[in-house]
């Protein structure tokens, strides 16, 4: 298969290559399926690990799919003819922003994180993840947010103001629960989207299989890099808005009331800095199925691997400079939209770098015929339309004429369908034998692709001809006789034919599939990891952790599979009936750590229904049981980490083959706990930044800011809660040091002091403005000090939590001055805390002195 | 220069840099962006950009400066050895040389990008 000789690296160890006993195979065999076997019957739910969770998240992501487009069939058959009263005014508008919100919150981002889940693992010949319970909390989050914002409109109740819910439109006109179930609902989504990316982006970094070096990694995990730092980056600013958002609908502090010194424009900014690069957040992944699949059938290695890295790297960061071309008509300054209308045209440079580097390698390959490369090519071509489109709508004049028409509604049907459907669709296909070990029949996926393709471009290629007809978006219903007839007839036949596409693959997937035979191992003839897997499936992923000296093992390295199959890498065994992965290098993928992973558990599904229930409840005002589910979700939370989180092993190293001795546990920078809190935090105070942007927005806007006679906060307060919360930074980085130094006296001692600090200061920081009659009802200045200082506050609460928790953790013997995991977690966060609380006092009682 | 793999440890490399030179992209892109919004905020849609345009072409200079010189430093990394394209064995050489390329290629893509930004300020004279 490959052009190259075999070779390994000098310094790598070689595994032993004598005679295997047979019974000491079968007895490590038995150990591992004992520990990694799924749990039967109602108990299987309690499963968390990336098979199963995987498999979960990317079914529900589907049948969300499935709902969205048949909304999209509802809209198709209303605009099928003029004047048509199949959905009134107010029932179209629930299904088209349901439509927009159910497409990218439900399934474009969930499907992402869902198929990483599945296969990053396996690429990476990892047994798992290194944080399976979070994933499974955050699968059971999204099902419940989802399930809740879907529902909706079965009460005739779902939101109403389009999949970008801009004010005043949803604070002023629809002052109905719709709103408030997108705000409310998809926001619990979104923290389940942070938590996904804090698993992908250590789970990429730290947990690749020894010696697959950085110039190794397969481009998959590439591209889920960079996606998993665009969440972290881009989501928390819609996070921000949502937080503004609710509360002017829910208490009216009046961020987005102009009257009152608000501004819209401000939700449409910090809507579009998470929207634009969003877009890419979609079509990344996908792409990297396709620098997956495409290798595999031109039967060589992708040409160009750096300029793709190039490509995903660089695509991540100017995605980030775009955002303002959503918002070319709103007025501003025509040098702005010059900004983003340059930016808009670079991030074709590495769009199309990539599109070329894989026609590259089709083209110096041998190109095998196969279903997902028909849809690989179709995707390919629907997209470069979509691009090409996309480079039109980017010029601020044709975006003039464009905006808010079909044109736009054509465009990015071609980017998401073209970029994002069809390469799922080729990797469903190509995946399917991996994940559930038998083939999809190829007459069917041929005819479904006929049948999309053509449905597809029927749809929606017209509708670039329907809106420069001036047909504007959004419209419920049209009069005959403007030209928009047949064109629109024409899309909504296009639309049934699209469905009977999806109709024909759903079938090919729903049959019964008993009596076909089990799929070959490695069917298409691949060369990486994730092709290591049995059919019919083993659980525990991969039999031993191999030893990589290839970009595409299965292809290079000889007699690998069986070489793994023997156990003859690292732990090919469960010798103390605990799940266990390797923990490596982030440059050089050197081990280091043995990492023992928690179990199965119900603790996670019980933690997100309260957690759903404190968002659902709090949508409908119930105040009462949204605080008792918030406590219980803490409670569960905190159950969660106690019984599955830093435990102290019974050993301090193990050999875990290849005469390699690793230590069990590791704390700070070292543990993959800290680099999560690390990642975590770093998309908390991009929420945070965002919020300040608004505080410096509202200055751009207003003559005089703060506003005349206003004498709030003042300085006193703010410098008196800063120094406070300072303070109890400082008590808990020496609490950290007397743990260190084994003084557990002075440990409990400070924490204690450190917590009183916190909460005094959160105190005096809340008191600057209430103290000096800011009234955040008022205007626009007061509500967001109100919203800076109750946001530190809050964080300095959650500090004082933490606190207690290490104290009871310290006293109960699971925190000791060699095993400090949780201190140290705990010392970073507040290391976030401090930061958090000095920009805050420098802004709302600094910034005033200055203008 | 003869590579000794233990002449390029893994500890002298970082993927930060990677991103060194688009991050300075970015902040040459929203220090324009911001100079010109606050700009033309406080003085009125009506106003000539005034000292606007040449601040950016200062940003500019800087930035673009900054780039080619962590472009050159990642073109030193990746002249180092003697290992061949793509870079796809399993030595510390070609993870040095890799990682040598691909800052070169960001580098290049942040400098086009950059000077797209600048281009603008030629264009634009008034905040209309």
């Amino acid at each position: 298969m490959t052009q190259r000789s075999p070779r390994a690296s000098i310094e790598d160890p070689e595994p032993y290559r004598g005679p295997i006993d047979p019974a000491l195979r079968r007895a490590q065999e038995e150990r591992l399926l004992r520990v990694w076997e799924n749990p039967r019957g109602l108990r299987y739910w309690s499963a968390v690990n990336n098979t199963e969770v995987g498999r979960w998240y990317t079914s529900t992501a589907f049948l969300f799919f499935l709902f969205g487009g048949v909304l999209a069939l509802l809209m198709r058959i209303q605009l099928a003819i003029p004047d048509n009263d199949f959905l009134s005014a107010d029932q179209y508008n629930q299904v088209f922003t349901l439509h927009g919100s159910v497409m990218m919150f439900l399934f474009a981002v969930p499907i992402l994180e869902a198929v990483s889940i599945l296969l990053l693992p396996q690429m990476l010949g990892a047994r798992d993840l290194p944080f399976p319970r979070l994933s499974a909390y955050g699968y059971w989050c999204f099902l419940i947010g989802g399930v809740f914002v879907c529902g909706s409109i079965f009460f005739d109740a779902a939101p109403r103001g389009g999949w970008f819910m801009y004010p005043p439109l949803t604070t002023k006109v629809q002052t109905d629960v719709g709103a408030d179930i997108w705000l409310l609902g998809l926001s619990f989504i979104e923290v389940a989207s942070i938590a996904a990316a804090v698993e992908l982006i250590v789970g990429v970094l730290k947990c690749r299989p020894p010696g697959m070096r950085i110039n190794l990694i397969p481009l998959y995990s590439w591209y889920i890099l960079v996606v998993a730092a665009m969440i972290l980056f881009a989501f928390p600013p819609l996070i921000a808005g949502d937080l503004l958002m609710e509360l002017e609908r829910l208490l009216d502090w009046p961020f987005f009331d102009p009257a009152r010194g608000g501004d819209p424009l401000l939700w449409q900014h910090l809507f579009w800095i998470f929207g634009h690069p969003e877009v890419y957040i979609v079509f990344l992944p996908s792409i990297a199925l396709v620098a997956m699949i495409l290798p595999t059938f031109a039967r060589r290695p992708m040409v160009g691997y750096t300029w793709v890295v190039l490509a995903a790297v660089g695509t991540g960061f100017l995605s980030f400079g775009l955002w303002v071309h959503h918002m070319f008509t709103t007025g501003l300054p025509g040098i702005s939209l010059g900004f983003f209308s340059a930016a808009s045209q670079a991030v074709a440079i590495p769009t199309g770098i990539q599109i070329f580097c894989f026609l590259a390698t089709l083209r110096a390959g041998r190109v095998v015929r196969s279903v997902p490369m028909l849809y690989v090519f179709g995707g390919l071509a629907t997209f470069v339309v979509g691009g090409l489109t996309g480079v039109m709508v980017a010029l601020a004049p044709f975006d003039f004429q464009a905006h808010d028409s079909y044109f736009v509604v054509s465009h990015l049907h071609y980017v998401l369908i073209g970029g994002t459907v069809f390469p799922l669709v080729a990797g469903l296909y190509y995946f399917y034998p991996m994940v559930r070990g038998k083939l999809l029949r190829e007459r069917p996926g041929r005819i479904a692709f006929w049948l999309l393709f053509v449905g597809f471009n029927l749809t929606f290629f017209p509708m670039h001809w329907t809106g420069l007809l001036g047909m504007q978006r959004r419209i419920f219903t049209f009069p005959a006789g403007l030209g928009w007839d047949r064109l629109n007839l024409i899309s909504s036949v296009g639309a049934f034919v699209l469905a009977a596409g999806f109709v024909v693959l759903l079938v090919e997937l729903l049959r019964p599939r008993g009596r076909d035979p089990w799929a070959p191992r490695n069917p298409w003839g691949a060369g990486t990891l994730e092709w290591l897997g049995e059919n019919p499936e083993r659980p525990w992923g991969v039999r031993s952790v191999p030893e990589i000296d290839s970009r595409y093992p299965l292809w290079d390295q000889p007699d690998f599979m069986r070489e793994v199959d023997e156990g003859r890498f690292y732990l090919p065994d469960a010798e103390e009936g605990e799940r266990e992965t390797l923990v490596t290098s982030a440059i050089d993928a050197e081990p280091l750590q043995c990492l023992r992973l928690p179990g199965n558990t119900f603790l996670t599904l019980w933690a997100a229904i309260a957690t759903g229930g404190a968002f659902i409840f709090a949508t409908f005002e119930w105040w009462w049981p949204t605080l008792l589910s918030t406590v219980a979700a803490f409670a569960f939370i905190v159950a969660w980490l106690w019984t599955g989180t830093s435990t102290i092993p019974e050993k301090p190293t193990k050999q875990v083959g290849l005469g390699l001795t690793l230590p069990l546990y590791a704390s700070g920078p070292a543990s993959v706990g800290w680099w999560a809190m690390l990642i975590t935090m770093l998309g908390d105070l991009t929420a945070f930044v965002s919020l300040v942007f608004g505080y410096f927005f509202y200055w751009t806007i207003h003559a005089e800011f703060p506003p005349a006679g206003t004498t709030g906060p003042g300085v006193l307060w703010p410098v008196i809660g800063g120094a406070l919360l300072l303070g109890a930074w400082a008590l808990t980085i020496l609490a950290r040091r007397c743990n260190r130094l084994e003084s557990g006296f002075a440990f409990q001692l400070s924490l204690v002091a450190a917590g009183v600090l916190a909460v005094a200061g959160a105190a005096a920081l809340v008191a600057a403005p209430r103290l000096t009659g800011l009234d955040p009802t008022r205007h626009v200045y007061a509500a967001i000090v109100w919203i800076l200082v109750v946001w530190t506050a809050v964080h300095a609460g959650a500090g004082v939590a933490m606190h207690l928790y290490c104290m009871a953790r310290r006293a109960a013997g699971r925190l000791t001055s060699r095993f400090d995991i949780d201190i140290a977690n705990v010392a970073l966060y507040w290391h976030f805390v401090a930061f958090t609380a000095f920009v805050t006092v420098a802004v709302i009682a600094g910034f005033p002195l200055v203008t | 220069m003869t590579a000794q793999p233990s002449s390029v440890p893994e500890q002298r490399e970082s993927l930060w840099r990677l991103a060194f030179a688009p991050a300075l992209w970015l902040l040459h892109f929203f220090l324009c962006y911001l100079t010109a919004a606050i700009w033309c905020a406080k003085a009125g849609s009506g106003a000539s950009l005034g000292g606007v345009r040449f601040a950016i072409w200062g940003y500019t200079a800087a930035a673009v400066a900054a780039i080619v010189a962590i472009g050159w430093n990642g073109f030193r990394r990746h002249a180092y050895g003697h290992s061949l394209a793509p870079h796809d064995e399993d030595t510390p050489e070609d993870r040095h040389r890799f990682l040598g390329l691909a800052t070169v290629l960001l580098a290049g893509l942040s400098a086009v990008a950059t000077s797209y930004t600048a281009m603008v300020s030629v264009f634009f004279e008034s905040c209309r």
